[in-house]
């Protein structure tokens, strides 16, 4: 009765083989690694990209352990990360501006092993050492930067079907409009009502005002948000590009957040201020005409900003284009002069608005705003000279390459379309992820010889069987984490501790009933039957019980704690695998051909 | 080997009023402790900035402490951390008024006095965050409890999905109230640490239960009372056996898994003990207290008893 047929037996060979096979590229561990990835369209990672690297690399005299290419990049291995850091700037020196270079971590394991997708734990940040930031949009902002915009727009609109108007006024997410007379306003909400389908207008009189209050659609609402989230993400990766980071994660998480984890960033404090700079950038008018004093309010229509040496510009409120029409900007010189100066090519619609307002205002000065954080900062302010069409403008003058370099980075990033701020941070440095690792590591082992000691000298054969089968747990369990590439981190380390420590508790619970069913008299072959089928109900309730803890854990835990989780409920399953089938398996080979079976050793 | 060679059932069911007392009364005494001395909330739930710093040469923590408060961060606390060059620095986000940039200021002001300090982990946790993970957890407590009642009531009765989660929570609370009395770090990990818990420990009474249900229709002449004695005397080597397992684990996290597994492992140490404790001793009690009885199980089977001649 204690027989398993053969597709069995296999079953659990084939099971353990490929449980060993996703394993080894643990144990080949990871090389400090340099990856080269083209940033432009143009280029791609090909084979004299390869060779490049290496004749760069050879000719500093560096040891290169390997190189490889993958669809999209060159990396190359080395033996420390001295010669990582050496080689990274040698070929960002040698490659320039075209391609990024980055740090990153190749696994060593052998050919065949990466070409069956057998990869080493993908490690959390906790374990590798990065950081990890959780950004909040703020989508109110969003919101009335949508308004304020459409604001404008419905003025111009006005202004070009000739409809009279005397105000046009926001307050809060609601715009109101004021006419002259009631049939005005009748015109002036047919045309808007045609322009703006996101809006909702309603005629208000109030007094003998007369008033035309427009408010965003619920649909419209959404559809900005939507969009915010999505040009923000857009706008970090280029960021984070310029960062130079092997394997960000950039994630939307909920409806208003973005997760960024960027492994192994050293220089947070850079990191925190390419993120942070919430910046959104406005090209509006500069009143040259009108005098102030400072400290008196601004005339009205305009606004009070300093440029970057700290003088004081009146500037129109007068929204001439924002960031989000600006394709490209490149840092360059100017072909005439040979000064620094800054490219900018514009999408269609802003080749439209910007050759208007250009057309409009020759001779007068037009300042790029940069809001951060609802402060304005004049970056530069040109005077226009021409009418500029075709959408490609270059702004120089009174900059060195240094500023045109920063400025252009701020046009190309592009503005955020909402303001963002850091919630939450998480930077653990490499050295603690390196001794995290040791220690989850070490105290996993230490606990798993302890546990192998007793179940062998209180069970004796079967304790033996069920440290095999705890054995062949672990190597499951890491082996079904390497294939699903799920994070590990320190809590999921000590989830496999505890899953092993809490996976004897199946195999005790069988060998406790194999010596209460020879307590009970039965013979060793209907004990070993019973003992195991017995047991199985008990194990199933008991399992699924925690597996409905760890659901609820993986369900809302965030972060390190949801690596917990993961951990959890693979190893739930993978230790009644290796309970039911494999110590099942192994004691039918040791005593299930014996016919005349008269004692087993289970102590 | 064997260490429980047990003969005769135990009366634990005779002790019931006694271990029912005593569970309450620790029950209570953890209730309040919670309610008066509250949960040392890590920054996790708080919100807050920590910091963690590694000097070349032991750390002279007066000085930090002394740039810390020339920065206006007088109420900061700052302590070592696993050994002299490690230093620990906590600002509460009352304090904090820069938000996400506060480490680089303390790092760079730091470094001013000594170039050697190195950057080992920050943990920055805006207020938002920190509300919404204390109500994550809250649900997820929630939702693991009513999840595995249903469970319960689903394959065994609802008198033992019931039992067991009033058992089990026993437990929960206890775990909490060490933390409250010790004023130990309460974090998201220990959170963790508290369903893993939840589940290990109904687990345990999963087992008991199991045994029970088997002698209810095994032993039909017995007592409910015996009957529960048996099952707990019979699975008490298994219960033993495992939790020292376990538990072999658990310590060794407790003393080698570093400063972050060490209350995790710790909340385990105690809700191990108590689930043994509360399966045992307090569940069983609720399920002959509610009048658990034969009749919960085998009704179908005593028709079919009737109806053969």
């Amino acid at each position: 009765m204690n027989r398993y047929p053969l597709w069995k037996y296999l079953l659990v060979l084939f099971v353990v083989i490929s449980g060993l096979v996703y394993t080894l590229p643990n144990f080949y561990g990871e090389s400090p690694a340099v990856q080269v990835l083209p940033i432009r369209a143009n280029l791609k990672a090909d084979d004299a990209l390869l060779q490049r690297v290496d004749a760069a690399l050879k000719a500093a005299n560096l040891n290169v352990e390997g190189g490889m290419l993958d669809p999209s990049s060159v990396k190359v291995r080395f033996e420390n990360t001295d010669i990582q850091l050496k080689a990274k700037d040698i070929l960002q020196a040698k490659l320039g501006d075209d391609y990024m270079v980055a740090l990153n971590l190749q696994s060593r394991s052998p050919q065949w092993l990466t070409a069956i997708h057998a990869r080493p734990m993908y490690l959390g940040l906790d374990l590798r050492g990065g950081v990890h930031f959780l950004l909040q949009i703020d989508m109110q902002g969003a919101l009335d930067k949508a308004l304020e915009a459409a604001s404008g727009d419905m003025r111009s609109a006005l202004r070009e079907e000739s409809i009279a108007y005397s105000g046009v006024n926001r307050d809060g997410r609601l715009v109101t409009i004021k006419f002259r007379d009631a049939e005005t306003r009748s015109k002036g909400v047919a045309e808007l009502k045609q322009r703006f389908g996101g809006l909702d207008f309603n005629d208000k009189d109030e007094g003998n005002e007369i008033l035309l209050r427009a408010t965003l659609k619920p649909v419209e609402e959404k559809r900005i948000q939507d969009f915010a989230v999505q040009q923000n993400l857009v706008t970090l990766r280029n960021r984070i590009n310029e960062l130079g980071v092997a394997e960000p994660v950039i994630q939307q998480q909920g409806l208003d957040r973005i997760v960024v984890q960027l492994p192994g960033v050293l220089d947070t404090a850079h990191a925190k201020d390419i993120l942070g700079r919430t910046a959104t950038l406005e090209v509006r008018l500069v009143d040259d005409e009108r005098q102030f004093s400072e400290g008196s309010s601004p005339p009205f229509g305009t606004e009070i900003f300093k440029d970057r040496d700290g003088s004081i510009l009146l500037v129109k409120k007068n929204v001439l284009l924002t960031g989000e029409r600006i394709n490209d900007a490149q840092a360059g010189f100017d072909s005439t002069n040979n000064e620094p100066a800054v490219h900018i090519n514009l999408d269609s619609a802003g080749t439209r608005k910007f050759k208007e307002a250009t057309r409009e205002n020759v001779g007068k000065r037009m300042a790029i705003v940069l809001f951060e954080k609802g402060k304005g900062e004049v970056i530069t302010a040109p005077v226009i000279r021409e009418e500029i069409g075709g959408g490609r403008v270059q702004i120089s003058g009174q900059m060195n390459t240094k500023e045109a370099n920063d400025i252009s980075l701020l046009l190309r990033a592009g503005a955020l379309a909402a303001p963002m701020e850091i919630i939450e941070e998480r930077t653990v440095g490499p050295s603690l992820g390196a001794d995290n690792i040791d220690r989850g590591f070490r105290s996993t082992q230490i606990g798993f010889v302890a546990i192998a000691i007793f179940m062998i000298a209180y069970y004796l054969l079967f304790g033996a069987v069920s440290v095999l089968a705890l054995a062949a747990n672990l190597l499951l369990l890491v082996a079904l984490l390497s294939m699903l590439q799920a994070t590990l981190t320190l809590p999921g380390m000590a989830g496999i501790a505890l899953t092993l420590g809490m996976a004897i508790d199946a195999n005790v619970l069988i060998n406790e009933r194999i010596r209460e069913e020879l307590r009970n008299g039965n013979s060793p072959q209907a004990s070993i039957h019973a003992g195991y089928e017995q047991a199985f109900r008990t194990i199933l309730d008991s399992n699924i019980t925690t597996l409905i803890a760890g659901l609820a854990l993986f369900m809302f835990g965030s972060g390190a704690v949801r690596g917990f989780a993961v951990v959890l409920c693979l190893g739930i399953l993978t230790s009644m695998f290796s309970a039911m089938m494999i110590s099942r398996a192994l004691v039918n080979l040791m005593y299930g051909r014996k016919l005349r079976l008269t004692k087993i050793s289970i102590g | 080997m064997e260490f429980f060679k047990i003969k005769r059932n135990i009366p634990f069911m005779s002790y019931g009023r006694y271990t029912t007392t005593i569970s309450l009364a620790t029950f209570i005494l953890a209730v309040f402790f919670i309610a008066t001395k509250g949960l040392n909330f890590g920054v996790d739930f708080t919100g807050g900035t920590v910091m963690e710093v590694h000097y070349a040469e032991a750390a002279d923590l007066n000085n930090v402490r002394k740039q810390l408060s020339d920065m206006g961060l007088q109420d900061a606390l700052v302590q070592n951390f696993g050994s002299s060059h490690d230093v620990l620095l906590q600002v509460s986000l009352k304090q904090n008024t820069v938000g996400a940039n506060l480490s680089e200021l303390i790092l760079s002001k730091l470094q001013e006095q000594d170039a050697s300090v190195e950057m080992r982990r920050v943990d920055f946790v805006g207020p938002q965050v920190g509300k919404e993970l204390v109500e994550n957890g809250a649900l997820a407590l929630l939702l693991v409890s009513i999840g595995i009642s249903c469970y319960l009531w689903l394959r065994f009765e609802w008198k033992f999905g019931l039992a067991a989660i009033i058992a089990n929570l026993h437990d929960v609370v206890i775990i909490i109230g060490f933390f409250a009395f010790f004023q130990w770090d309460f974090s998201l990990t220990v959170l963790a640490a508290l369903l893993a818990v939840l589940g290990y420990s109904v687990n345990e009474s999963v087992v008991v239960f199991d045994r029970i249900r088997e002698n209810f229709r095994k032993m039909r002449k017995t007592e409910v009372a015996e009957i529960i004695d048996n099952a707990i005397t019979r699975t008490m080597s298994r219960t033993i056996i495992t939790h020292l397992s376990t538990q072999m684990m658990v310590t060794a996290m407790l003393f080698l898994g570093g400063e972050t597994l060490h209350y995790f492992a710790l909340a385990l140490t105690i809700g191990i003990l108590f689930s043994i404790y509360s399966s045992v001793l307090v569940a069983s009690p609720l399920l002959l207290l509610m009048g658990v009885s034969r009749e919960d199980f085998i009704k179908t089977e005593k028709v079919t008893e009737e109806v053969l001649p």
